[in-house]
């Protein structure tokens, strides 16, 4: 009797990619929940526009590429690209904004390379940055203020829609306003702290209410519950173990560590806990960092990666002309991603030490070998 | 009882168990096939050398095949009867390599060789028996390791001058499914601890280990009883261990017991350690307490495809097929094979082949047919079902998530080996440590993506294999090249320097005779015949001075050519033979490109003596010529014009026959002349 032949092992423990992946999409859910109770239908509605316009693309690109559709489409990486980027957009940014963003995260900073798995650059910060780049008017000025700033609390659904879709001017202008982090650094020229403190993004209601409304309150904005939904899902994912803790750690320890080193003044810098709390840190630390195809893969590796970026975003937040700096921080960093890989490998088992860097000439190992 | 503080290994994964299965009923003995196929070589090493013709009779326990070499191990009969054939068979192997097998035809009557049924062979007070003997007997009776690799164990007993600390006894029995050791411990802890007292009277051990998974409680049990019942000393220990794949390893389950770590390279007597499967053990007892060889063990059958999975004791060589019939072996059908029943042979695709499995779902490996006979290492026979253990489906993209390095236990990066096997970084895979992979399975397990990861480390294993060979041949033959390139230039040296001695020689033999012929023209001239005389002088002026129109200069591009053209071919076939060939084509053409290297060879050293001649022959190098040398020519050219021109007019006068001789003659002077006058002019021109 002929049996089928098949190399082991022959087990299999059942995760799937396109499991870690759907599993990473559902920990934004409380994120995307807190963005939409707080900045109304905007983010929702671009999620759901990012999601339309990156599985047509992945479609009508695999279908160049001549590879299977379905197969990949099912992977649900396109999905979670697109849930990302509709996270990260401004809640008012026109759809064409969105649809550039997405298409170009989908087309060139993804597929061009070679489809999943094969990306240096994370294609959902890729294609922020170019439209962050490309639109700075669209970018910047489109972020939503909090419910508790305007009497008509959140932008109704049918406005929002037509705020994206057909830019009606006027409509979003009670909505609208500059981010906490913007804001302080701003008001930090002229202001102290304490009279920044005073403004309606950081002594709202929902502050007052939990700190009393005292000058130490940093809440900002609704922004710092945005950022600890995310840092739910975010601990959430690690308990499920699709990542490891040392790039988040290491990114929130070296921003926390920076902040509060430069940032002791806080009449001229950034309070650390406005830099932990607010922009999109929590979601650059847990969803956008931890790209597993664009990180660094060593456990040494990915601490240092991950301390790269949490540094990079104190410093272009500090002294950088953008609002925020995840996108640009995660960038650069994936740019050095393999360079760290090369030189942070771990000590093999019965090895003294680890080996690193680059493989030695031919002719040195050689010797190496004849040596050992 | 001694206290042993338990370390833990990196990564590691939790499979299923799936070890109840095999050990609700005791250990049972299969009905005697009809036909046995007994591989020489089932162990590490040289392959035993058979010692019976075909159509002898053998009885049970007879030495078949006797170890050839320090690292080999006997085979016995393992029942008695008629060797029907002895020829090359298919081997139960990863890679399905052949080897040579022993074919018996059993005869049913189960007869013991003499010396082993009376009892004569046994060592009785085996503790008190001197170490050689064993050790002699442990090979007599060829024992090799049951857990897995098959390493012949009195090679491994065979340890004097080395201080062994620690002897550890491997009963983890980590992979999924398999049950062997666990039955073996329930039933037979008795003798594995006799066994163990033996190997540690071999090894001078301090102390004993026994290593067992906590999921295996009854034989736990059973060891330590028979611990008590058999061990006076406190020097061996039964230890626990949690479950964790791979724990078994020999590496991972010393560094769980000890904390040491085997050093890269080495083995575990390096530090103190020497392990053992318990399966070994008994049949270490069985072979110095009664002389009984190896000839059976006990093997799982499991599996949802057997009707009755348990573990059978096995005579060595009995066929698959007539262990999976008696556990009642059912080959699964899908709906649809169902359907399409016997309409159609196709329908008999690969994916509807039945899979059975040789070891455990983790590193056992796939047999290709029921033929195929139960080794000395054979602990499970695993007949899964498709929904049991599916075959992968079509892998994804590897994105880096890193699972399989948190799971790695050799603390590797399999990530990174993973590409470095695929796009063929060959040299970056052993950066990363790739000949340290123990191809545990355990990446491949968590991969997300399905990929099977130690068929790629197993591939670019193979390849630095291969690689390191051909290197190794090709600086072998660079070296042995080169000298003979060297040689060979040697020998053309001297060759070429005798040539030129004799070239030199000859020259100046001919302008001696040259000379001479001057001086006799000269006489001749002065003596009657002045016409003459003065034609071949003027001749002979013109031969001395204007050298044959020699162009050194393009010789020297023809010879910088050719040198090119000879370093190139020169490379080419270094490269060939060194094994960079570009393509195979290039390599066949080696005798071509050995050729094209002799035939440029020989025009550069054509070239080269052609320039040295011209270089001898015309040495027209200005700086050499003084302006006096020209004016002295040109002084004595005309005197000689004068003397002619005198005769000349006196011819003219007397009506002389050798007038337009003489005329001719004048004229070639005369030109002579102008020449010379130019080389002045020139010669001023260049000097001012």
């Amino acid at each position: 009797m002929a049996f089928v032949n098949i190399t082991s092992p022959h087990a299999h423990g059942g995760n799937s990619t396109s499991r870690i992946m759907l599993l990473v999409i559902l920990a934004t859910v409380p994120g995307i929940i807190a963005l939409t109770y707080f900045f109304g239908w905007g983010n929702l509605i671009n999620i759901v526009l990012a999601a339309i316009t990156a599985l047509t693309c992945e479609a009508l690109i695999l279908k160049i590429r001549k590879r299977p559709i379905s197969f990949f489409l099912k992977d649900n990486s396109a999905l979670l690209t697109a849930v990302l980027l509709g996270i990260a957009l401004p809640p008012f940014a026109p759809w064409w904004v969105t649809v550039v963003a997405v298409s170009f995260s989908m087309v060139f900073a993804k597929h061009l390379y070679g489809g999943l798995g094969n990306n240096p650059f994370n294609p959902a910060m890729v294609g922020y940055a170019l439209v962050l780049i490309s639109f700075p008017v669209q970018m910047t000025t489109n972020w939503a203020t909090p419910f508790f700033l305007s009497a008509e609390q959140t932008l109704s659904f049918p406005d929002t829609l037509s705020v994206i879709f057909s830019s009606t001017p006027g409509l979003s202008d009670g909505f609208s306003g500059a981010t906490p982090l913007d804001t302080y650094k701003h008001l930090a020229n002229n202001e102290t702290s304490l009279e920044i403190l005073q403004g309606p993004l950081f002594s709202s209601d929902v502050a007052n209410a939990t700190s009393g409304g005292s000058a130490s309150n940093w809440f900002a904005g609704g922004w710092e519950f945005v950022n600890i939904a995310f840092l739910i899902g975010g601990l959430a994912l690690l308990a499920l173990r699709i990542f490891t803790w040392h790039i988040p750690f290491s990114l929130l320890a070296a921003l926390g560590t920076c902040s509060m080193l430069f940032g002791w003044d806080a009449d001229l810098y950034v309070p650390w806990s406005l830099h932990i709390f607010t922009g999109a840190t929590m979601l650059g630390a847990f969803f956008i960092a931890t790209d597993p195809v664009t990180a660094s893969t060593t456990p040494l590796g990915k601490l240092i990666y991950g301390a790269g970026i949490g540094i990079l975003i104190f410093v272009i937040r500090t002294w950088g002309a953008y609002p925020d700096a995840v996108a640009f921080a995660v960038l650069l960093m994936n740019f050095a991603a393999p360079l760290i890989d090369t030189y942070t490998q771990p000590r093999t088992y019965g090895h003294t030490k680890a080996k690193r860097g680059m493989p030695s000439k031919p002719d040195a190992a050689d010797n190496a070998s004849k040596e050992g | 009882m001694q206290t042993i503080t338990l370390h833990s290994f990196d990564g590691g994964i939790h499979p299923q168990e799936n070890k109840h299965q095999s050990t609700q009923t005791p250990i049972a003995s299969l009905p005697l096939p009809a036909q046995l196929i007994v591989p020489v070589g089932q162990h590490i090493g040289a392959p035993a050398e058979v010692i019976v013709a075909v159509g002898d009779r053998v009885l049970k326990g007879q030495l078949i095949a006797q170890p050839k070499g320090f690292v080999s191990a006997a085979i016995h009969a393992p029942t008695s009867g008629k060797v029907a054939a002895i020829e090359q068979r298919e081997l139960p192997h990863s890679s399905g390599l052949q080897g040579t097998c022993v074919i018996i035809d059993t005869d049913g009557q189960d007869q013991w060789l003499e010396d082993i049924a009376n009892g004569s062979q046994a060592i009785a007070d085996y503790l008190e028996a001197d170490n050689d003997v064993l050790v002699n007997r442990i090979r007599d009776c060829g024992i090799t390791g049951m857990g897995g690799a098959g390493f012949p164990t009195a090679v491994k007993m065979a340890v004097k001058g080395r201080h062994i600390e620690t002897l550890i006894i491997n009963a983890a029995e980590c992979e999924p499914y398999i049950t062997a050791d666990d039955m073996l411990m329930r039933e037979r802890a008795e003798e594995a601890m006799r066994g163990i007292q033996i190997l540690m009277k071999l090894t001078a051990a301090e102390n004993c280990l026994i290593g067992i998974e906590d999921n295996k409680p009854e034989a736990i049990k059973a060891m330590e009883d028979a611990l008590h019942k058999v061990h006076g000393e406190h020097h061996i220990a039964v230890i626990t261990i949690p479950t964790k794949y791979p724990s078994g390893g020999e590496k991972q389950l010393i560094e769980i017991l000890t904390g040491k770590e085997v050093p890269n390279g080495g083995i575990p007597a390096d530090i103190g350690i020497v392990c053992q499967n318990v399966g070994t053990c008994e049949a270490v007892y069985h072979a110095v307490a009664e002389g009984k060889p190896l000839i059976s063990r006990i093997t799982t059958i499991t599996g949802e495809s057997v009707a009755q999975p348990q573990n059978v004791d096995v005579l060595i060589g009995t066929p698959v097929k007539h262990v999976l019939a008696f556990a009642g072996f059912k080959q699964e059908k899908s709906l649809f094979q169902k359907f399409l029943g016997s309409l159609s042979a196709k329908a008999q695709s690969s994916d509807s082949k039945p899979r059975i499995i040789m070891g455990g779902p983790m590193m056992g490996f796939t047999l290709s047919s029921d033929e195929l006979p139960i080794l000395k290492s054979s602990n499970c026979i695993l007949a899964p079902s498709q929904q049991e253990l599916p075959a992968n489906d079509v892998a994804s993209a590897c994105i880096r998530c890193g699972l399989c390095t948190e799971a790695c236990p050799a603390d590797l990066l399999p990530q990174q080996l993973y590409w470095f096997s695929k796009s063929g970084e060959l040299d970056k895979a052993e950066q990363h440590n790739i000949a340290d992979c123990i191809e545990c399975g355990a990446c491949s397990y968590v991969c997300p993506s399905q990929i099977p990861l130690v068929q790629y480390y197993r591939h670019a294993k193979g390849e630095i294999k291969e690689e390191r060979a051909a290197h190794e041949k090709s600086s072998r033959s660079k070296v042995r090249f080169e000298a003979r390139q060297d040689r060979l230039d040697r020998e053309a040296a001297e060759k070429e320097a005798k040539r030129q001695a004799r070239t030199a020689a000859a020259e100046k033999a001919q302008a001696a005779k040259k000379l001479a012929a001057a001086k006799a023209a000269e006489e001749a001239a002065k003596n009657g015949d002045p016409a003459d005389g003065a034609a071949s002088n003027a001749e002979t002026g013109a031969a001395a001075s204007v050298p044959e129109p020699v162009d050194l200069e393009k010789l020297q591009t023809q010879l910088d050519a050719a040198q090119a053209g000879l370093k190139k071919s020169m490379d080419k076939v270094a490269a060939i033979k060194s094994g960079e060939a570009e393509n195979e084509k290039e390599a066949d053409n080696l005798a071509v490109f050995e050729k094209a290297v002799a035939t440029r060879r020989d025009k550069v050293k054509l070239l080269a003596l052609q320039i040295a001649e011209a270089k001898k022959s015309a040495p027209p190098v200005k700086k050499e010529i003084s302006r006096d040398d020209i004016e002295k020519k040109l002084r004595a050219q005309q005197d000689r014009i004068d003397k002619t021109k005198q005769r000349f007019e006196l011819a003219q006068e007397q009506g002389s026959e050798t007038l337009p001789a003489l005329q001719k003659g004048l004229d070639k002077q005369m030109q002579k002349l102008t020449e010379l006058e130019a080389d002045l002019a020139q010669f001023d021109k260049a000097g001012v």
